[in-house]
Protein backbone atom coordinates (compact mmCIF):
# COMPACT_ATOMS: atom_id res chain seq x y z
CA UNK A 1 0.00 0.00 0.00
CA UNK A 2 1.62 3.26 -0.95
CA UNK A 3 1.35 6.50 1.55
CA UNK A 4 -2.76 7.43 2.23
CA UNK A 5 -2.35 10.14 3.84
CA UNK A 6 -0.48 12.09 1.00
CA UNK A 7 -2.26 13.77 -1.89
CA UNK A 8 -2.40 12.08 -5.03
CA UNK A 9 -3.37 15.39 -7.04
CA UNK A 10 -1.81 18.38 -8.32
CA UNK A 11 -2.08 21.63 -5.76
CA UNK A 12 -3.42 24.78 -7.87
CA UNK A 13 -1.75 27.35 -5.41
CA UNK A 14 -4.29 30.47 -6.04
CA UNK A 15 -1.51 33.38 -5.59
CA UNK A 16 -2.79 36.86 -6.61
CA UNK A 17 0.87 38.35 -6.82
CA UNK A 18 3.47 37.27 -9.32
CA UNK A 19 6.76 36.89 -7.10
CA UNK A 20 7.93 34.48 -5.77
CA UNK A 21 7.47 34.07 -1.76
CA UNK A 22 10.54 34.61 0.14
CA UNK A 23 11.53 31.37 2.47
CA UNK A 24 10.95 33.56 5.81
CA UNK A 25 7.26 34.07 4.74
CA UNK A 26 4.67 32.01 6.27
CA UNK A 27 1.91 30.81 3.41
CA UNK A 28 -0.02 29.40 6.10
CA UNK A 29 -1.11 32.68 7.85
CA UNK A 30 -4.29 35.09 6.57
CA UNK A 31 -2.40 38.34 4.98
CA UNK A 32 -3.74 40.35 7.43
CA UNK A 33 -3.28 44.35 7.17
CA UNK A 34 -0.16 44.15 9.50
CA UNK A 35 1.11 41.39 7.65
CA UNK A 36 1.28 43.69 4.15
CA UNK A 37 2.33 46.54 6.09
CA UNK A 38 5.39 44.18 7.69
CA UNK A 39 6.18 42.77 4.00
CA UNK A 40 6.23 46.88 2.59
CA UNK A 41 8.76 48.02 5.50
CA UNK A 42 10.95 44.99 5.16
CA UNK A 43 10.78 45.18 0.75
CA UNK A 44 11.82 48.89 1.61
CA UNK A 45 14.39 48.54 3.58
CA UNK A 46 15.65 45.55 1.93
CA UNK A 47 15.91 48.01 -1.77
CA UNK A 48 17.17 51.15 0.04
CA UNK A 49 20.04 49.16 0.58
CA UNK A 50 19.21 50.06 5.12
CA UNK A 51 19.99 46.04 5.78
CA UNK A 52 19.65 42.76 3.40
CA UNK A 53 17.17 40.20 2.93
CA UNK A 54 20.67 38.23 4.37
CA UNK A 55 20.82 40.23 7.43
CA UNK A 56 17.01 39.83 7.96
CA UNK A 57 17.37 36.19 7.88
CA UNK A 58 20.37 35.99 10.33
CA UNK A 59 18.36 37.86 13.10
CA UNK A 60 15.34 35.71 12.57
CA UNK A 61 17.96 32.75 13.02
CA UNK A 62 19.40 34.33 16.16
CA UNK A 63 15.72 34.99 17.67
CA UNK A 64 14.89 30.99 17.10
CA UNK A 65 17.76 29.85 19.01
CA UNK A 66 17.17 31.55 21.78
CA UNK A 67 14.87 29.53 23.61
CA UNK A 68 13.99 28.50 27.53
CA UNK A 69 16.03 26.19 27.32
CA UNK A 70 19.38 28.56 27.40
CA UNK A 71 17.59 30.44 30.14
CA UNK A 72 17.56 26.33 32.16
CA UNK A 73 21.25 25.81 31.58
CA UNK A 74 21.57 29.20 33.22
CA UNK A 75 19.88 28.08 35.72
CA UNK A 76 20.85 25.02 36.62
CA UNK A 77 24.75 25.87 36.80
CA UNK A 78 24.05 28.45 39.24
CA UNK A 79 22.42 25.99 41.16
CA UNK A 80 25.24 23.54 41.08
CA UNK A 81 27.92 25.98 40.58
CA UNK A 82 28.24 28.54 42.99
CA UNK A 83 30.88 30.58 41.92
CA UNK A 84 29.04 30.94 38.45
CA UNK A 85 26.23 31.99 40.47
CA UNK A 86 28.44 34.61 41.90
CA UNK A 87 29.21 35.73 38.93
CA UNK A 88 25.69 35.54 36.90
CA UNK A 89 24.50 37.71 39.86
CA UNK A 90 26.95 40.26 39.85
CA UNK A 91 27.83 40.34 35.53
CA UNK A 92 24.97 38.55 34.01
CA UNK A 93 25.28 38.81 30.33
CA UNK A 94 29.07 38.90 30.30
CA UNK A 95 29.27 35.76 32.73
CA UNK A 96 26.60 34.08 30.12
CA UNK A 97 28.47 34.90 27.36
CA UNK A 98 31.87 33.44 28.49
CA UNK A 99 30.33 30.35 29.99
CA UNK A 100 28.47 29.25 27.55
CA UNK A 101 30.51 30.51 24.31
CA UNK A 102 27.56 33.15 23.44
CA UNK A 103 27.89 36.60 21.53
CA UNK A 104 24.83 38.37 23.24
CA UNK A 105 25.48 41.57 22.42
CA UNK A 106 22.62 44.42 23.31
CA UNK A 107 22.55 47.73 24.64
CA UNK A 108 19.87 46.46 27.47
CA UNK A 109 20.84 45.34 31.09
CA UNK A 110 20.10 41.72 32.11
CA UNK A 111 19.25 41.46 36.03
CA UNK A 112 18.72 37.98 37.47
CA UNK A 113 16.42 38.04 40.95
CA UNK A 114 17.39 35.24 42.81
CA UNK A 115 14.30 33.72 44.62
CA UNK A 116 14.95 32.92 48.10
CA UNK A 117 13.07 31.18 51.20
CA UNK A 118 11.88 35.10 51.91
CA UNK A 119 11.62 36.42 48.24
CA UNK A 120 9.65 35.08 45.46
CA UNK A 121 9.97 37.12 42.23
CA UNK A 122 7.66 37.92 39.15
CA UNK A 123 8.42 39.66 36.22
CA UNK A 124 6.41 41.80 34.15
CA UNK A 125 6.08 44.65 31.64
CA UNK A 126 3.15 46.87 32.44
CA UNK A 127 3.51 49.14 29.29
CA UNK A 128 4.02 47.03 26.56
CA UNK A 129 5.82 43.47 26.27
CA UNK A 130 9.51 43.53 27.49
CA UNK A 131 11.04 40.30 27.88
CA UNK A 132 14.58 38.85 28.43
CA UNK A 133 14.00 37.90 24.86
CA UNK A 134 18.42 37.54 24.37
CA UNK A 135 17.97 34.37 26.76
CA UNK A 136 14.38 33.18 26.46
CA UNK A 137 13.29 33.90 23.05
CA UNK A 138 9.87 34.93 21.62
CA UNK A 139 7.48 35.87 25.17
CA UNK A 140 4.19 33.42 25.57
CA UNK A 141 1.13 35.25 24.19
CA UNK A 142 -0.47 35.75 28.25
CA UNK A 143 2.50 37.56 28.77
CA UNK A 144 1.88 40.43 26.06
CA UNK A 145 -2.02 40.43 27.34
CA UNK A 146 -3.68 43.21 29.02
CA UNK A 147 -5.06 41.00 32.12
CA UNK A 148 -1.71 39.72 32.80
CA UNK A 149 0.68 43.04 32.86
CA UNK A 150 -2.39 44.63 35.15
CA UNK A 151 -3.08 41.82 37.54
CA UNK A 152 0.29 40.88 38.30
CA UNK A 153 1.25 44.51 39.91
CA UNK A 154 -2.59 45.03 41.29
CA UNK A 155 -3.14 41.29 42.54
CA UNK A 156 0.30 39.44 42.65
CA UNK A 157 -1.00 36.35 44.76
CA UNK A 158 -4.41 35.38 43.02
CA UNK A 159 -2.21 35.60 39.73
CA UNK A 160 0.22 33.28 41.52
CA UNK A 161 -3.05 30.78 42.82
CA UNK A 162 -3.98 30.79 39.17
CA UNK A 163 -0.72 29.59 37.66
CA UNK A 164 -0.99 27.05 40.33
CA UNK A 165 2.06 28.59 41.92
CA UNK A 166 1.64 28.22 46.09
CA UNK A 167 3.55 30.54 47.91
CA UNK A 168 3.51 31.08 51.94
CA UNK A 169 2.34 34.78 53.02
CA UNK A 170 5.32 34.83 55.08
CA UNK A 171 7.34 35.29 51.51
CA UNK A 172 7.58 38.64 50.00
CA UNK A 173 5.97 38.70 46.49
CA UNK A 174 8.13 40.89 44.63
CA UNK A 175 7.11 42.24 41.21
CA UNK A 176 9.55 43.55 38.89
CA UNK A 177 8.07 45.93 35.96
CA UNK A 178 10.56 46.44 33.20
CA UNK A 179 9.56 49.94 32.80
CA UNK A 180 12.73 50.67 30.53
CA UNK A 181 16.49 49.61 29.84
CA UNK A 182 16.14 46.48 32.04
CA UNK A 183 15.24 43.31 31.31
CA UNK A 184 14.78 40.45 34.05
CA UNK A 185 15.64 36.81 34.61
CA UNK A 186 14.23 34.75 37.99
CA UNK A 187 16.52 32.52 39.22
CA UNK A 188 14.18 30.15 41.11
CA UNK A 189 14.73 28.06 44.21
CA UNK A 190 16.00 24.41 43.83
CA UNK A 191 13.60 22.43 45.02
CA UNK A 192 14.35 20.10 47.73
CA UNK A 193 14.97 16.63 47.19
CA UNK A 194 17.92 17.14 44.37
CA UNK A 195 20.99 16.84 46.18
CA UNK A 196 21.78 13.80 43.76
CA UNK A 197 20.50 15.48 40.52
CA UNK A 198 23.14 15.97 37.49
CA UNK A 199 23.01 19.79 36.07
CA UNK A 200 21.35 17.90 33.04
CA UNK A 201 18.61 16.15 34.92
CA UNK A 202 18.29 20.23 37.15
CA UNK A 203 17.41 21.82 33.21
CA UNK A 204 14.58 19.70 33.12
CA UNK A 205 12.95 21.15 35.82
CA UNK A 206 13.56 24.65 35.09
CA UNK A 207 10.54 25.63 32.86
CA UNK A 208 9.76 29.02 30.96
CA UNK A 209 7.17 30.09 33.46
CA UNK A 210 9.39 29.54 36.78
CA UNK A 211 11.95 31.90 35.08
CA UNK A 212 9.40 34.81 34.50
CA UNK A 213 8.00 33.82 38.19
CA UNK A 214 4.54 32.48 37.61
CA UNK A 215 5.68 29.02 38.59
CA UNK A 216 8.18 27.40 40.67
CA UNK A 217 10.06 24.40 39.70
CA UNK A 218 8.57 20.81 40.69
CA UNK A 219 9.47 17.64 40.49
CA UNK A 220 8.35 15.05 38.56
CA UNK A 221 5.60 13.46 39.55
CA UNK A 222 6.31 9.56 39.36
CA UNK B 1 24.23 73.17 25.65
CA UNK B 2 22.46 70.22 27.77
CA UNK B 3 21.04 68.73 24.68
CA UNK B 4 24.30 68.17 23.35
CA UNK B 5 26.11 66.59 26.36
CA UNK B 6 26.16 62.83 25.99
CA UNK B 7 25.56 62.42 29.81
CA UNK B 8 24.42 64.07 33.17
CA UNK B 9 27.68 63.80 35.22
CA UNK B 10 26.63 61.86 38.10
CA UNK B 11 23.43 60.46 39.67
CA UNK B 12 21.02 62.83 42.23
CA UNK B 13 19.89 59.47 43.87
CA UNK B 14 21.89 57.13 45.75
CA UNK B 15 21.09 53.48 46.84
CA UNK B 16 18.31 53.95 50.14
CA UNK B 17 17.27 57.73 48.94
CA UNK B 18 13.51 57.61 49.48
CA UNK B 19 12.20 59.12 46.28
CA UNK B 20 8.34 60.67 45.43
CA UNK B 21 7.47 59.51 41.40
CA UNK B 22 6.31 62.87 39.20
CA UNK B 23 3.14 63.38 38.30
CA UNK B 24 1.51 64.73 34.99
CA UNK B 25 0.63 63.41 31.29
CA UNK B 26 3.53 64.11 28.75
CA UNK B 27 2.76 63.48 25.51
CA UNK B 28 5.67 61.52 24.82
CA UNK B 29 7.04 58.14 24.52
CA UNK B 30 7.01 57.91 28.54
CA UNK B 31 8.15 54.53 30.73
CA UNK B 32 7.01 55.45 33.82
CA UNK B 33 3.58 53.69 34.80
CA UNK B 34 0.80 55.73 35.43
CA UNK B 35 -0.07 53.70 38.52
CA UNK B 36 3.19 54.78 39.98
CA UNK B 37 3.16 58.45 39.29
CA UNK B 38 2.88 60.21 43.17
CA UNK B 39 3.75 57.18 44.73
CA UNK B 40 6.93 57.10 47.29
CA UNK B 41 9.18 54.36 47.13
CA UNK B 42 13.00 53.43 47.83
CA UNK B 43 15.74 53.51 45.33
CA UNK B 44 17.29 50.28 45.46
CA UNK B 45 19.80 50.25 42.58
CA UNK B 46 21.21 53.05 40.23
CA UNK B 47 20.98 51.10 36.62
CA UNK B 48 23.00 52.98 34.74
CA UNK B 49 23.12 56.21 31.84
CA UNK B 50 20.22 55.34 29.52
CA UNK B 51 19.55 57.54 26.30
CA UNK B 52 15.95 59.51 26.66
CA UNK B 53 13.15 57.48 25.03
CA UNK B 54 10.77 60.16 24.46
CA UNK B 55 13.47 61.60 22.29
CA UNK B 56 14.71 58.77 21.15
CA UNK B 57 10.85 58.22 19.73
CA UNK B 58 11.12 61.56 18.12
CA UNK B 59 14.05 59.82 16.26
CA UNK B 60 16.39 62.52 17.66
CA UNK B 61 19.91 61.11 19.15
CA UNK B 62 18.60 60.77 22.95
CA UNK B 63 20.57 63.21 24.41
CA UNK B 64 21.68 63.68 27.23
CA UNK B 65 21.46 60.34 28.77
CA UNK B 66 19.75 59.72 32.03
CA UNK B 67 20.07 58.24 35.08
CA UNK B 68 17.93 55.07 35.33
CA UNK B 69 16.89 53.91 38.95
CA UNK B 70 15.69 51.08 40.00
CA UNK B 71 12.64 52.15 42.16
CA UNK B 72 11.13 50.03 45.37
CA UNK B 73 7.54 50.27 46.41
CA UNK B 74 5.87 48.98 49.08
CA UNK B 75 2.35 47.89 47.84
CA UNK B 76 0.37 48.92 50.16
CA UNK B 77 1.42 52.51 49.15
CA UNK B 78 0.75 51.73 45.49
CA UNK B 79 -3.04 50.28 46.43
CA UNK B 80 -4.89 51.76 48.90
CA UNK B 81 -7.09 48.39 49.08
CA UNK B 82 -3.99 45.82 48.38
CA UNK B 83 -4.76 42.34 49.24
CA UNK B 84 -1.55 40.46 50.00
CA UNK B 85 1.02 40.31 52.46
CA UNK B 86 2.36 43.78 54.16
CA UNK B 87 5.85 42.50 53.08
CA UNK B 88 4.76 42.53 48.99
CA UNK B 89 6.64 44.94 47.03
CA UNK B 90 6.58 46.17 43.54
CA UNK B 91 10.09 47.27 41.57
CA UNK B 92 9.95 49.55 38.22
CA UNK B 93 12.88 51.16 36.74
CA UNK B 94 12.35 54.93 36.45
CA UNK B 95 14.34 57.63 34.71
CA UNK B 96 15.80 60.47 37.14
CA UNK B 97 13.88 63.41 35.71
CA UNK B 98 10.40 61.92 36.74
CA UNK B 99 11.70 61.35 40.63
CA UNK B 100 12.05 64.04 43.44
CA UNK B 101 13.43 63.50 46.67
CA UNK B 102 10.54 65.53 48.15
CA UNK B 103 7.52 64.41 49.88
CA UNK B 104 5.39 66.55 48.10
CA UNK B 105 3.98 66.02 44.80
CA UNK B 106 5.66 67.37 41.64
CA UNK B 107 4.68 67.41 38.02
CA UNK B 108 6.90 66.44 35.75
CA UNK B 109 8.92 69.08 33.43
CA UNK B 110 7.73 68.65 29.96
Amino acid sequence: MSHPKHHDHDHDHDHDHDHDHKPIESQQEPAGEERFLEQALRELLDEKGVVTAAQIAQQIDIQDSRTPALGAKVVAKAWVNPSFKQDLLAAPLETINKTFGLTINTPLELVVLENTPDVHNMVVCTLCSCYPRMLLGIPPAWYKSTDYRSRVVIEPRAVLKEFGAHISDETEIRVSDSTADVRYLVLPLRPQGTDMFTEAQLEALVTRDTMIGTAVPKLMES
Amino acid sequence: MLEHQEFIASPSFNVGDRVTVKSGHPESHCRTPVYLRGKRGTIVEVVGRYHNPSLLALHKPGLPKLWLYRVRFQQSDVWEDYDGSSRDTVIADIYEHWLSSDEEHLNVSP
